[in-house]
C-alpha cells in the first residue's frame, strides 16, 4: 500500500503565502509587531522572558525566576544566559549563570545576581526589578560545563557570585557519585550566596564544603589549597570567581602541567591602562566618534546612537563581532594590538577592544 | 552673515560675533542637561505613543471591516486618520530623526524603522535630516523651501511657471506623501539634467516604487477585499483617511519655515559658518504653532519646530520643556520667536504662498554680490 507523504515543500511554500499576505496587510510593520502586543513570549517571538519573582538571597544578591519564551532550548547546568534589561530606558546586555536545573519545556529558570559597586545592571535587578517584567532573553550559551561521563574527582573552586554556574550543575545533582570537594570564598558566612543549600549539600554528605570568609581568613590564595585539598591537582576542576584568584589558579595547575584539568569562566575583561583611543568611523551608519583608549568600541558605538551587534560585553561570545576596515585596535583584556590594512578584513570584538589610533569599522 | 542682514529691518544687528558664539554655548549646555536626564519616563512616552497608536490602528481597521454601515465608516476612518497621523508625526518623523536611539531598542532604532509613507525611510533619512537640517532655509542648499515647485521667498527669482504655484501647493498637499517621495529623489532635477538613467537612480527609484506598491496594495486593496462587501466604502476611507493625514502633515510642515516672520539665508552666508551662527539660522529660520498638548502630539510636536531644529535628535516629548529656556534666550537677545496659533501660521504660509507667486514689486537683492558684515565682523 502507498501512502501519500504531505509536500513539505508544498506546505513551506502555502506558509511563506500565508505570511506575505499577512505582512501585506500590517506593512510596514509586520504581523510580529502587533502578536508582540499580546503574546511577547509566544513560540516565533524573538527570545524574551518574563520575570515570576525576585527572591533575595543575601544583603546584596537576589534569584530571578523567569519564565521562557516558548522557544527557549534548554540549558546545560553551567552556562549562561544573556539578559536585555531596559535601566533608565536604555537596553543593557549581561550575561548570568542559570542556576536552575534543567527542567520540562515551558518551566521557568532562574538567574540569581550579585549587586556590584557601581553595577548599572546588577543594582537595578537586584533592587529595582518587579515581578512581571519583560526581559529580553538570548540561548543559554558557554562551555563551562560538566563532560558527558562526569570525572571521579571533582573540584569546584569559587569566589563570592562565581558560585552561581556551579550551583547550577550541584542543583542538577551533578556530578552524580563523583568525589566533589567544594572551595567557597565569601567575605562572611552570610554573604555566601546559597549558603544554606550548600550547607545542606555538605550536610548530607552529597559535597566536601571548604567555606573561606574573607574578612576573618583572608583572600584565599594557592598555597591555601595545598591545605584545604592537598589532592587538587588530581582533580577535575572548575573555577569561577575574581579574575586575580584564575590567574593564579591558571598559573598553578600549568605550572603542575595539569593546565588541561582546569575549567575557568571569566565574567570580565581585564582592563588594562588606557591606549591613546582614536577617531572612530562607522561606515555604513555614517558616524564618526573619538574614543579614548579605555572605552570599548561597543559602548563608544552605542554612546554614538549607532545600533551595535552586542554579545556578552566581555569577550566570550562573539555577537559583537565587526570588521575592521583599517586602522588599529588594542585588546582591553591583554594590551594585544590589532591592525587592519584596506583588504584585510580584519574581524574584531567591540566589547572588548578600543581605539588605538583612528579606526574605520564597517557597521 | 546672512540674506536677512542685507535687509532693512536686519534682525541680528545688534548681536556681536561673541554673543553669537555665547548663545551657542547656551544652547549647548540646555541639550547637555536633557541628554543627561534622558530615561524611564521618556521610553514610557515613546512605547505608550507606539503602542496607541498600533491599537488605534487595529481598532479602526477592524471597524472598516463594516463600512457599509455610515456609523462605522465615520468611526473607522477618523481613527484611521489620526492613527495614521501619529504614526507619521509623533512616531515616524522622530524615530527617524534617531530620537529613540538612545534606548537601544532594535524594534525602535532609525536604522530598522519604515514608516507608513511611500517614500523609503532610509531616502527620507538622508534628504530631510541630512540635507535639510543641515541647511535649514539656505536657498538655493534647502530644497524644503518650496520643495523645488514654489518660490517662498523675494530673494529667489520669479518665473511665470510660479503664477500657478497655490495650485500647486494644494495639490502637494493632498498627495503629500508622494510629493515627498518624489522631493526625496530629486525627480524633477534628475529628470531634467537626463540622470535618471543613472544606475545609482534607478535603484532609488526602484525602491520607491517597491514602497509605493506595498502601501497601495495595502490600502487599496487588501483591506477592502477583506472588507467583503464594504470594499467600495473601505476604499473610501482609506483614501480620506490619507487625504486627510496628508492635508494635515502639509498643514504643519508649512507652519515650520514659510510663515511670515521667518528668516532665510543665502548660499555664501554658510561658508565657514560657526556653531554659534548655525545655531542662530535655526532659531530664524523656523516657527511654532502654540497649541494644546494634544495639539502638539498630533504635529509630532513640531509646533515645537524652533526646539527641534535646534535640536532635532532630542527626545519630541522633551522640546515642550525646554521651550520656555528657549523662549528665554531669545527675549535675552532680542531675536523673533515666531509662533502662533494653527490656524494663523497656516494663513500666514499660504498668503505668502499667493504672494510670492507675482513677481515682487521691486527687482530682487543681489545679496551674493555684497560682502556679508557679520562675516567680517566675526572674523570668519
Amino acid at each position: 500500500m502507498t501512502t501519500t507523504v504531505p509536500n513539505p515543500s508544498g506546505k513551506a511554500a502555502l506558509r511563506g503565502r500565508i505570511l506575505r499576505l499577512a505582512a501585506s496587510v500590517t506593512t510596514p510593520l509586520l504581523p510580529d509587531d502587533y502578536l508582540d502586543m499580546v503574546a511577547p513570549l509566544r513560540s516565533g517571538a524573538d527570545l524574551r522572558g518574563r520575570i515570576l519573582a525576585v527572591r533575595p538571597e543575601t544583603a546584596d544578591a537576589a534569584t530571578l525566576v523567569i519564565r521562557p519564551g516558548r522557544d527557549w532550548r534548554g540549558h546545560t547546568p553551567g552556562q549562561y544566559v544573556r539578559l536585555g534589561v531596559d535601566v533608565d530606558g536604555v537596553r543593557q546586555w549581561r550575561a548570568y549563570s542559570v542556576t536552575s536545573a534543567p527542567a520540562r519545556r515551558g518551566a521557568p529558570i532562574s538567574v540569581t545576581v550579585k549587586a556590584i559597586p557601581d553595577g548599572v545592571v546588577s543594582n537595578h535587578l537586584v533592587r529595582r526589578t518587579r515581578p512581571g517584567t519583560l526581559v529580553q532573553l538570548d540561548q543559554a550559551q558557554g562551555d563551562f560545563v560538566l563532560p558527558g561521563r562526569p570525572p571521579a574527582r571533582v573540584l569546584f573552586v569559587t569566589a563570592g557570585s562565581g558560585v552561581t554556574p556551579v550551583m547550577g550543575m550541584l542543583r542538577a545533582g551533578a556530578p552524580g557519585d563523583a568525589d566533589v570537594v567544594v572551595v567557597h570564598s565569601a567575605p562572611t558566612p552570610a554573604d555566601v550566596i546559597f549558603g544554606a543549600e550548600l550547607r545542606d549539600l555538605a550536610a548530607r554528605g552529597a559535597i566536601r564544603l571548604v567555606e573561606r570568609h574573607t574578612d576573618t581568613d583572608g583572600l584565599l590564595t594557592v598555597a591555601d589549597l595545598d591545605r584545604l585539598v592537598p589532592d587538587h591537582l588530581d582533580r577535575e576542576t572548575w573555577a569561577c570567581g575574581p579574575l586575580g584568584l584564575l590567574d593564579a589558579l591558571e598559573a598553578h595547575w600549568t605550572a603542575a602541567g595539569h593546565g588541561d584539568r582546569l575549567h575557568t569562566e571569566r565574567f570580565r575583561p581585564t582592563v588594562i591602562s588606557p591606549g591613546e583611543g582614536g577617531t572612530v568611523t562607522f561606515a555604513r551608519s555614517g558616524v564618526t566618534v573619538d574614543a579614548d583608549g579605555a572605552t570599548p568600541l561597543l559602548d563608544a558605538g552605542e554612546n554614538a546612537g549607532v545600533l551595535m551587534p552586542s554579545g556578552c560585553r566581555m569577550g566570550i561570545c562573539f555577537g559583537c563581532v565587526l570588521p575592521l576596515r583599517q586602522g588599529a585596535v588594542r585588546d582591553l583584556r591583554n594590551g594585544e594590538l590589532t591592525t587592519a590594512v584596506p583588504g584585510d578584513g580584519v574581524r574584531i570584538q567591540t566589547c572588548v577592544s578600543a581605539a588605538a589610533g583612528p579606526c574605520d569599522i564597517d557597521h | 552673515m546672512t540674506v536677512i542682514q542685507n535687509k532693512p529691518d536686519n534682525p541680528i544687528a545688534h548681536l556681536s560675533a561673541e554673543d553669537i558664539e555665547t548663545i551657542g554655548r547656551e544652547l549647548d549646555a540646555i541639550r547637555e542637561r536633557v541628554v543627561a536626564s534622558r530615561g524611564e519616563r521618556d521610553a514610557a512616552y515613546i512605547r505608550r505613543v507606539i503602542s496607541t497608536q498600533r491599537k488605534l490602528e487595529i481598532g479602526s481597521r477592524v471597524v472598516l471591516l463594516f463600512s457599509l454601515f455610515p456609523p462605522a465608516w465615520i468611526v473607522g476612518t477618523a481613527g484611521l486618520t489620526v492613527a495614521k497621523i501619529l504614526e507619521n508625526m509623533e512616531v515616524g518623523h522622530n524615530v527617524l530623526h534617531g530620537q529613540w536611539d538612545w534606548m537601544r531598542d532594535p524594534k525602535i532604532h532609525s536604522t530598522t524603522w519604515e514608516w507608513d509613507h511611500v517614500s523609503p525611510a532610509e531616502q527620507w533619512k538622508h534628504s530631510h535630516n541630512e540635507l535639510h537640517h543641515t541647511y535649514t532655509n539656505v536657498l538655493g542648499k534647502d530644497n524644503d523651501l518650496g520643495y523645488g515647485i514654489m518660490r517662498v521667498d523675494e530673494d529667489q527669482r520669479w518665473h511665470p511657471f510660479h503664477l500657478g504655484q497655490p495650485l500647486w501647493n494644494f495639490i502637494n498637499a493632498c498627495f503629500f506623501e508622494y510629493g515627498i517621495a518624489a522631493y526625496d529623489l530629486e525627480l524633477g532635477r534628475n529628470l531634467r539634467k537626463g540622470r535618471h538613467k543613472k544606475p545609482e537612480f534607478r535603484a532609488r527609484a526602484r525602491a520607491v516604487g517597491r514602497k509605493i506598491r506595498r502601501q497601495v496594495l495595502k490600502d487599496y486593496i487588501v483591506h477592502p477585499l477583506l472588507s467583503g462587501p464594504s470594499f467600495l466604502h473601505t476604499l473610501a476611507a482609506t483614501f480620506t483617511a490619507n487625504l486627510l493625514r496628508n492635508l494635515w502633515s502639509h498643514s504643519v510642515i508649512m507652519c515650520g519655515h514659510f510663515p511670515e516672520g521667518v528668516e532665510t539665508f543665502s548660499r555664501r552666508s554658510i561658508e565657514g559658518e560657526t556653531r554659534g551662527e548655525w545655531y542662530l539660522r535655526q532659531m530664524l529660520g523656523s516657527a511654532n504653532i502654540s497649541g494644546s498638548r494634544l495639539m502638539h502630539i498630533m504635529t509630532g510636536n513640531l509646533s515645537f519646530q524652533i526646539e527641534h531644529h535646534l535640536f532635532p535628535d532630542l527626545p519630541s516629548n522633551r522640546y515642550q520643556e525646554i521651550a520656555p529656556e528657549v523662549r528665554a534666550l531669545f527675549d535675552r537677545y532680542g531675536l523673533k520667536y515666531t509662533t502662533g496659533s494653527l490656524p494663523r501660521q497656516v494663513f500666514s504660509a499660504w498668503k505668502k504662498v499667493v504672494r510670492l507667486s507675482l513677481p515682487n514689486r521691486k527687482a530682487p537683492r543681489r545679496v551674493d554680490d555684497r560682502p556679508a558684515p557679520a562675516l567680517a565682523a566675526s572674523g570668519v
